[in-house]
């Protein structure tokens, strides 16, 4: 029989502290590494939250799941560690040959299923609060009078929610290689004259809006983290979100960057909301619309002074 | 056979007298490089799987290693955004169809015929062809590395991948690597269903198969169902691009999340054709070990196919930011939490397996231990993802990249290497080194959880994945420089293991057919084995056939030992099988 067992070797009695000095090194390792992020530490489990209480829903459903698989985790590892040191080989140990056992198995299939249905449960009691945008509230911006987006501009479709009042504020934001661009409603018919802006996104406080998400050639994803989730923009389909930053955080800025690899400069499309009191938003809207007319007026005045000169070099540009 | 006369337990009686092999070889043999490019053995071509997918995997690895020396360093400047973008497209394509796909096929060649008692593989040739295929996939995928690597990623999203965007060879190459890789896996798959259904030794019923064979067997079944898929994908893709077709391009009424549905319902399927071999592996060592059977072996088997067809169902968790209706998304959280139940019940029937066990803490058994630790967290993290709401914060970030290496890394990588530790014995002949074998797994378990514990806060932290630079924001540097130099500590874990198969091949001691005391029956054949593996097959009458023939050569030894004493000598092979 000895031929058989040839490598069964003379490791079999290390003494116990080398044994271990393995598991206390990625023991001190994994501790290390979160002693390391400090003051950061809530970042450090958690996904950020505070602009928009869609966010801060997501966080706490996030914390509930964490602590059950914290649980999950310390019991299933601590009795993996325990087998390991309790039941290694020792001078005349001799192995319990047990082949199974059905009202254990059936156990802890019974209990695995259970933790999925609270894991499920918890989530369809915290969706609403996620998927269904709140109304806008008392210091908002009055979207019935103002002069920015007076009325319902907007309809709810099967993946569109709207806040119970039927009111937004509701933004297009079209993603392109490697640029976001906004275009704000104006209270007309006609969305082509909305007014616009690149990057950053201006938004009024304590106010619901609802967001518009396209793409115009690759595939991108919105994703603000503390406002909320991604949600992909992807060419022939409107993706939607919402969020509603509380009143008090005029000035904030929220910083985000595209989230679905859209080509070399991926890395560089980036994305910003900055927070502002309703009349503020007003005065930017105003503003940005006299700053695109000026702009289109000095550009048309160039048409006209270039188009004798481009007819004459026998242009093939088409004549208007 | 001179060293193993006692061991080959040619004591085992046969109610049936198997035909033995006289002469293995009538034709002179090829030898040099010719025996191995004319070679129908499953054992030669396993050999050349396994280096092969041990070369990409090595590519694979220097590829992620430059990965990580870009991102060490907040707005590195080391690699240009097209190199960082072809290099994780590299890494990506490389690790999944040029290394763990088919280093499991390499695997289950070489140990499902002797598993099982078998000769040879069902259709040795087609066998040969999968490997042949294999290297042309790998030949065309990275020649492109001389001309324009594909920029889309592994899965190659539409539109980015479409002529407009990427015109370049680049996504071409990549749709020819899909093409020949999956015919390789596809014939080989249909090979091993073959092999396992109809080759068995007598006796082996389906409650009999060992786990690895049954993980193997839902490999192939897994392969034959999510292939043909990904095949009509990518040809869809190639006609878009070069023959006029719009099936991705919504501007002329296509659908780019089409691509997305088809590549997840290929590509779910894929995870775990990765990792259920991996399960086997670990369902076949820890009872070697623990030297006690394996707790709940019908829980285990079934488990296994369970996972797999959920795995079938399970697609759209990975398009849970796409404009989908709720109800879509509810549905795949539902079928993704299901997939939990079982492999739950798996990873609690191994620590059932060590229960009470006496384990002996070889490198084999280090790797699977440390692959349940180690795989556990990627299951919870799994669950979390398939939380929808939360999905959306973490998808396509740093969050999910330690997700999935914590699947595929600790399902995957350290199970292949649990299985090389284990069975390098039987393919060589000779052990490796205990002390190396060691070493190599606490570097590599360590510097695994360096490199890819900190990417969970990282995507946390709002680092979306798949950006070649980042501002130094909060601590996103220092946490990036931890997961840089945790990935040198497991690249130097690894090194270790390719030392320790160099030294071992030339000076490992001398393994002998069952070095392990094993319980199946590959170890029941000389180490390495004949071409023809066995020259008699034994009756098999339970999981753990070794065990039965250990058990009945000390009862004959026992009752046999006066007599033998008197004769003086030790009796041949073959009285004892007249004997019996
Ligand atoms: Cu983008």
């Amino acid at each position: 029989m000895n031929t058989l067992r040839p490598a069964l070797g003379p490791t079999r009695r290390t003494s116990h502290l080398r044994r271990h000095a393995p598991w206390v090194a990625l023991a001190a390792a994994l501790g290390l590494s979160l002693l390391l992020p400090g003051q950061a530490l809530a970042d450090f489990w958690t996904p950020e939250s505070g602009g928009s209480s869609n966010a801060d829903a997501i966080d706490n459903l996030y914390k509930f799941v964490l602590a059950i698989s914290a649980i999950i985790f310390i019991g299933v590892e601590g009795a993996l560690i325990y087998c390991l040191v309790k039941f290694r080989a020792r001078k005349g140990a001799v192995a319990a040959q047990i082949r199974g056992n059905t009202r254990l198995e059936i156990g802890w299939t019974v209990g695995a299923a259970a933790i999925v249905i609270v894991l499920a449960v918890a989530t369809f009691i915290a969706l609403p609060s996620i998927r269904n945008p709140d109304d806008s509230g008392a210091a908002g911006l009055n979207l019935a009078a103002s002069g920015v987006a007076p009325g319902v501009l907007v309809a709810a479709g099967p993946t569109k929610k709207l806040p119970p009042s039927g009111k937004s504020l509701n933004i297009k934001v079209v993603g392109q290689q490697y640029l976001w661009r906004y275009s704000y409603p104006d209270g007309d018919e006609n969305t082509l004259n909305d007014t616009f802006s690149y990057e950053e996104m201006v938004v009024p406080t304590d106010t619901a809006v609802t967001l518009d998400i396209q793409a115009r050639d690759v595939a991108h994803s919105w994703w603000i983290p503390a406002l909320g989730g991604k949600f992909d923009a992807l060419p022939g389909y409107t993706n939607y979100t919402w969020f509603k930053v509380p009143k008090g955080m005029e000035g904030r800025v929220f910083t985000g960057q595209c989230a679905e690899l859209c080509g070399r400069n991926h890395a560089n499309m980036t994305a910003r909301v900055r927070a502002v009191s309703p009349a503020d938003f007003e005065a930017f809207i105003a503003q940005r619309k006299q700053d695109i007319q000026s702009a289109n007026d000095a550009a048309a005045t160039t048409r006209k002074q270039l188009e004798p000169e481009l007819s004459d070099s026998g242009s093939a540009e088409p004549k208007q | 056979m001179a060293s193993t006369d006692i061991s080959m337990p040619t004591t085992t009686p046969v109610a049936v007298p198997v035909p033995q092999i006289l002469a293995h070889e009538v034709e002179r043999p090829n030898t040099g490089w010719t025996s191995w490019v004319t070679t129908t053995d499953h054992k030669k071509i396993a050999i050349m799987y396994m280096v092969l997918t041990f070369v990409f995997f090595i590519l694979g690895g220097v590829e992620a290693l430059l990965i990580r020396l870009q991102l060490a360093q907040a707005n590195n400047t080391l690699l240009t955004p097209q190199t960082y973008n072809e290099l994780f497209t590299l890494h990506g394509t490389t690790m999944v169809f040029l290394f763990v796909v088919p280093v499991w096929a390499g695997l289950g060649n070489y140990f499902v015929p002797l598993m099982i008692g078998a000769r040879d593989m069902a259709f040795p040739k087609l066998n040969a062809m999968s490997f042949w295929m294999l290297l042309m996939g790998g030949i065309v995928f990275y020649a492109s590395i001389f001309w324009a690597p594909p920029e889309c990623g592994w899965f190659c999203y539409s539109p980015l991948s479409s002529s407009t965007y990427l015109p370049s060879g680049g996504v071409d190459a990549w749709i020819f690597l899909i093409h020949l890789t999956g015919i390789s896996s596809l014939v080989g798959a249909v090979n091993f269903y073959a092999t396992i259904a109809n080759m068995r030794a007598p006796g082996m019923g389906w409650g009999r198969l060992p786990l690895f064979c049954w993980a193997m067997l839902t490999y192939a079944i897994l392969l034959i169902l999510a292939l043909p898929v990904i095949a009509g994908a990518v040809t869809l893709l190639l006609t878009d691009r070069h023959f006029g077709t719009h099936f991705f391009d919504a501007s002329s009424g296509g659908s780019p999340l089409l691509w997305q549905h088809l590549f997840w319902f290929f590509g779910h399927p894929e995870v775990y054709i990765m990792i259920l071999p991996g399960f086997g592996v670990v369902s076949e060592i820890l009872p070697v070990f623990a030297r006690k059977p394996i707790f709940g072996y019908k829980a285990i088997a079934a488990a296994t196919v369970v996972i797999a067809f959920l795995g079938l169902l399970v697609w759209a968790h990975h398009m849970f930011a796409t404009p989908s209706p709720t109800i879509v998304l509810v549905f795949f959280m539902m079928s993704s939490f299901l997939i939990a139940v079982p492999t739950g019940v798996k990873i609690f029937n191994w620590i059932a397996t060590l229960w009470r066990g006496t384990i002996e803490y070889k490198t084999p058994l280090l790797f699977c231990v440390g692959f349940i630790g180690t795989f556990l967290v990627g299951g919870i993290t799994g669950v979390f993802l398939a939380v929808f709401p939360i999905d959306w914060q973490l998808t396509d970030t740093y969050f999910v990249v330690a997700h999935l290496h914590y699947v595929l890394v600790g399902g995957a990588v350290f199970t292949i290497f649990a299985a090389l530790y284990y069975w390098f014995p039987k393919m060589s002949g000779r052990m490796m080194s205990e002390p190396l074998g060691k070493l190599s797994f606490w570097l590599m378990l360590i510097g695994f959880h360096v490199t890819f514990f900190i990417q969970h806060s990282i995507g946390l932290d709002g680092m979306p994945r798949r950006i070649y630079e980042y501002d130094d924001v909060g601590n996103l540097q220092l946490y990036n420089l931890i997961s840089t130099v945790g990935s040198f500590i497991l690249a130097a874990g690894i090194g270790v293991t390719i030392i320790n198969v160099y030294v071992s091949l030339k000076k490992g001691a001398i393994a002998g057919p069952d070095p392990w005391k094993a319980n199946t029956l590959e170890w029941y054949t000389q180490s390495p084995p004949p071409a023809n593996n066995f020259d008699t097959v034994p009756r098999i009458r339970s999981v753990e056939p070794m065990k039965d023939i250990r058990r009945q050569i000390a009862r004959q030894g026992e009752e046999r030992e006066p007599e033998r004493a008197m004769a003086g000598a030790s009796a041949a092979p073959g009285d004892e099988l007249q004997s019996a």
